[in-house]
C-alpha cells in the first residue's frame, strides 16, 4: 500500500530507566546501536531521556513503515544525530527493504515523557 | 508442559507487563495489547522470558503478533526450545 504515512509513539522516561535498572546492558544493547548508546551515555543525567526518545522513534518508524509484524529488531532502526542537533533515521537489514522516498523524524520531550513522530512516503506495494 | 509454560508466562506478565488486568488469570488467547501491553513493556517481557526459558528471540521473531497473547508467546518459546 503506497502513500504518505505517519507514526507516533510516546514513552515514559522513568520506565526506560526502570528497564535499564532491571535488565542493564541486556536491555540497552538489544534495543540501541553502539552510536546511540555512546551519544545517550555521554551525558549520564540525560541518558534515560535520550534512550526514551530514541525508543519512541524506533516504534514510530515501525508504525509509519507498516512493519510492526515484519520481524524487525530495534537496532535496525537507528537515530542519527548531526553536530547541528538535527536527527535523522538510518534503516538497516529488513527495515531498509521498504521502498520509501525517505523518512523524517522529530523528537520531543517534556517532564517524564518523550515522543517521536516519523513521516514517510512508501512507494512500494509490498509493505 | 504447555500449561506450566503458560503459567510462567503469566507470572512474567504480572511482573513486567503492566497490564490493566490481573495477568495471573488472563486467558491464553486474550489480546494483551487490548489489556494494556505497550511496546516498551513488551521488551521487558521479552527479556524476562529469555531469562526464564534460557532462550533468545531472533530478530525475525520480534513481531507484534508474537507477543499479543500468552498462547502466541508460548508457541514462539516452543519453537525456540524444540518443544
Amino acid at each position: 500500500m503506497s502513500g504518505l504515512r505517519v507514526g507516533v509513539d510516546l514513552v515514559q522516561t522513568s520506565r526506560i530507566a526502570e528497564s535499564i535498572a532491571t535488565f542493564g546492558d541486556k536491555f540497552v544493547k538489544r534495543v540501541f546501536t553502539d552510536d546511540e548508546i555512546a551519544y545517550a551515555s555521554s551525558a549520564p543525567e540525560l541518558a534515560a531521556m535520550r534512550f526514551a526518545a530514541r525508543f519512541a522513534a524506533k516504534e514510530a518508524a515501525k508504525k509509519a513503515l507498516g512493519v510492526a509484524d515484519a520481524g524487525i529488531g530495534w537496532r535496525d532502526i537507528e537515530v542519527r544525530r548531526a553536530p547541528s542537533g538535527a536527527v535523522e533515521l538510518a534503516l538497516h537489514g529488513p527495515a531498509a527493504q521498504v521502498d520509501t522516498d525517505g523518512l523524517a523524524v522529530s523528537l520531543s520531550h517534556e517532564g517524564d515523557y518523550a515522543t517521536a513522530v516519523v513521516v514517510t512516503y512508501v512507494r512500494g506495494t509490498s509493505a | 508442559m504447555s500449561s506450566e509454560r503458560n503459567d510462567k508466562i503469566r507470572k512474567i506478565l504480572k511482573d513486567h507487563g503492566r497490564l490493566t488486568k490481573d495477568a495471573t488469570s488472563i486467558a491464553d488467547d486474550a489480546d494483551l495489547y487490548q489489556a494494556g501491553l505497550t511496546s516498551h513493556a513488551s521488551v521487558n517481557v521479552m527479556l524476562a522470558l529469555e531469562g526464564e526459558f534460557d532462550i533468545e528471540f531472533p530478530d525475525h521473531m520480534l513481531k507484534r503478533s508474537v507477543f499479543e497473547s500468552v498462547a502466541a508467546m508460548s508457541a514462539a518459546i516452543g519453537e525456540l526450545t524444540g518443544g
